[in-house]
């Protein structure tokens, strides 16, 4: 964990490495160089970036018009300001006109907890996957993050990707297998399965192991792609368990919650329990406290599930 | 080069007559703004722009943005009456499923960008523009504006960017008809002076009469005014140009004619 860096770090890291391969491959940017760890980027390949100063609507829509120009653009920059600031241009020039824009939202979510709700982005899964022709992708560490953009190097398509600012332990290995589109299922089960995504992939499977401590069998399937969204993953999970706890750093409403209810009530009802961020401005603080007052670290995700199990009558104690 | 003009100047006078009918048969468009655009979009057409309309994606043509997306109706008569699509697609126009929409989209040949939310169009031209200066292509963006769409902001942002990557290969043209939906656009909300906040921006600006073929193809043919510089042309205009009871009335911006009416402006375009 000490050695790791993060998402946003295997992002530009990636680009960086295909951008001197591919000389099309753009990188814009709204003043947020720094955040985004944008700086050697800039500085090795100064023709392929584009800074626009503080203007998110004019980077959305200046990378529009580089992809018409036959670019393969990434829009970088905070999630909170990308997913809001200019969210028509997402929506105009980039979804609707289906132009091969990128949009990296960095240190989404409560990254920036202690900043305040201007800074945090709590509503951008749903708002993006609402738009005909975007992808949306949480990846839910370093290596994910970083086949994730070798993959959008290489593919004509509009996406919204979201990552946090912290590094965060590993979920995989240099040797996993990446399949776009696809739930990964990290663990196997019988009694619940817990669907998360992004950063909260890695509280989900640390409250597994809590649960198997009280012999129960949970099942864990990391959502890192919210759109395209793997349906048959999510009703085969609820066919073999028969109950269903979703977990993301997101309003409750509309996100992944929302996007499992809508496979399961229509193919397969089952219980589901929806863990996020309440209708509510969240409280300030660093991200690990903030999932803590949430109950969406380790330890709430086991709380939550052996409530959610005990109204259930799974267990009886 | 007299016989060309009024050779220019006879499509539109057609042009107008297209806009009219199809607005009248689909039983909605934005008329006015439409009609005072049509000179433009005729110079760019059939005078200006490098294009190919039996190969719309040909790479190396100029490119065109119509940011105010709402005067499409003009925009597919010249696309139509350019060869990029036929007069029968033309006449689909407000009909069920029709690729023509209210607004342009790509699904129609020869349109780059699906527009008509105001505000947009010249960030994704400075785009394209700065896309040919760092790959050396040698196409040159146009982009049409309203004068009511300066409202909005990003336009702003557009001409800041512009300026700042030094685009001498982007052209922007205001249509400056003095009116939107609500009134004069100084009553509304000022916008002036444009020509003053675009050289702040480090653009070169010309003026022209925007419904005069032969001043919008000399100012056109000048371009890039400057070295270095985007070049901007505000283009006065006529909102409603060549019918009598449309021309400069705000409440005409999306009015239909009726059948009489249309009767009666399809006889003053001929004179």
């Amino acid at each position: 964990m000490k050695d790791n860096i993060p998402c946003r770090k295997a992002i530009t890291d990636s680009l960086l490495s295909e951008g001197k391969l591919n000389r099309d491959l753009f990188v814009v940017t709204s003043d947020a160089r720094g955040s985004v760890t944008l700086d050697e980027f800039a500085k090795e390949l100064p023709e392929q970036f584009v800074e626009v100063g503080i203007a998110e609507q004019n980077a959305v829509g200046i990378g529009a018009g580089l992809a018409l120009g036959g670019k393969n653009v990434f829009v970088c920059g905070p999630a909170s300001f990308y997913s809001a600031r200019c969210l028509e241009q997402v929506k105009v020039d980039v979804a609707y006109s289906g132009t091969n824009v990128k949009i990296i939202g960095v240190s989404g979510g409560i990254s920036y907890g202690a900043l305040g709700a201007t800074h945090h982005s709590l509503h951008d899964i749903a708002v993006m996957r609402t738009f005909p022709g975007l992808n949306v992708y949480l990846p839910s560490d370093r290596f994910q993050a970083a086949w994730l953009t070798m993959y959008l190097c290489h593919h004509e398509q509009s996406a919204y990707v979201r990552v946090g600012r912290n590094a965060i332990p590993d979920i995989y290995s240099e040797t996993e297998s990446f399949e776009p589109g696809k739930a990964k299922i990290l663990k196997r089960g019988k009694d619940v399965a817990i669907v998360a995504t992004g950063e909260t992939v890695h509280h989900a499977l640390e409250a597994s192991k809590l649960l198997e401590k009280e012999n129960i069998s949970p099942m864990v399937i990391d959502m890192f792609s919210i759109k395209p969204f793997d349906d048959e993953a999510i009703i085969h999970a609820a066919q073999e368990t028969g109950r269903m706890i979703t977990v993301e750093e997101h309003s409750i409403f509309g996100g992944l919650g929302g996007a499992v209810a809508e496979i399961t009530s229509q193919h397969c009802p089952i219980r589901l329990k929806i863990l996020g961020i309440p209708d509510e401005n969240a409280v300030h603080g660093n991200s690990l406290e903030v999932f803590a007052h949430y109950r969406l670290d380790a330890h709430g995700i086991y709380q939550q599930t052996m409530e959610f199990l005990k109204q259930q009558g799974k267990i009886t104690q | 080069m007299l016989s060309k003009m009024k050779e220019l100047e006879k499509i539109a006078t057609e042009i107008r007559q297209t806009v009219l009918q199809n607005i009248a048969s689909a039983g909605g468009g934005h008329t006015g703004g439409s009609l005072s655009s049509v000179d433009i979009l005729v110079a760019l057409y059939f005078h200006s722009m490098k294009i190919d309309p039996e190969h719309p994606e040909w790479k190396e043509r100029d490119r065109f943005i119509l940011s105010k997306g709402h005067s499409v109706e003009s925009y597919h008569a010249v696309l139509s009456r350019r060869g990029f699509f036929s007069r029968e697609i033309l006449e689909t126009y407000g009909r069920y499923n029709s690729i023509l929409a209210g607004h342009p989209t790509r699904k129609v040949p020869g349109i780059e960008l699906n527009s008509g939310a105001l505000g947009h169009g010249l960030s994704v031209g400075v785009g394209l523009a700065l896309a040919a200066k760092r790959s050396g292509a040698a196409y040159t963006t146009y982009v049409l504006t309203g004068d009511g769409e300066h409202g909005e902001g990003s336009l702003m942002e557009a001409a800041a960017a512009a300026g700042h990557y030094r685009l001498d290969n982007l052209v922007s043209i205001i249509d400056r008809n003095g009116l939107q939906i609500s009134g004069h656009t100084e009553d509304v909300m000022a916008i002036e002076n444009l020509e003053a906040k675009y050289r702040a921006c480090g653009w070169s600006v010309k003026e022209c009469n925007g419904n005069q073929m032969k001043e919008v193809v000399d100012i056109l043919d000048t371009a890039p005014f400057e070295k270095e510089r985007p070049s901007l042309i505000i283009a006065h205009t006529t909102k409603g140009k060549g019918v009598s009871f449309i021309e400069n009335r705000a409440n005409w911006h999306h009015r239909v004619p009726s059948e009489e009416e249309l009767k009666q402006a399809m006889k003053e375009l001929k004179q």
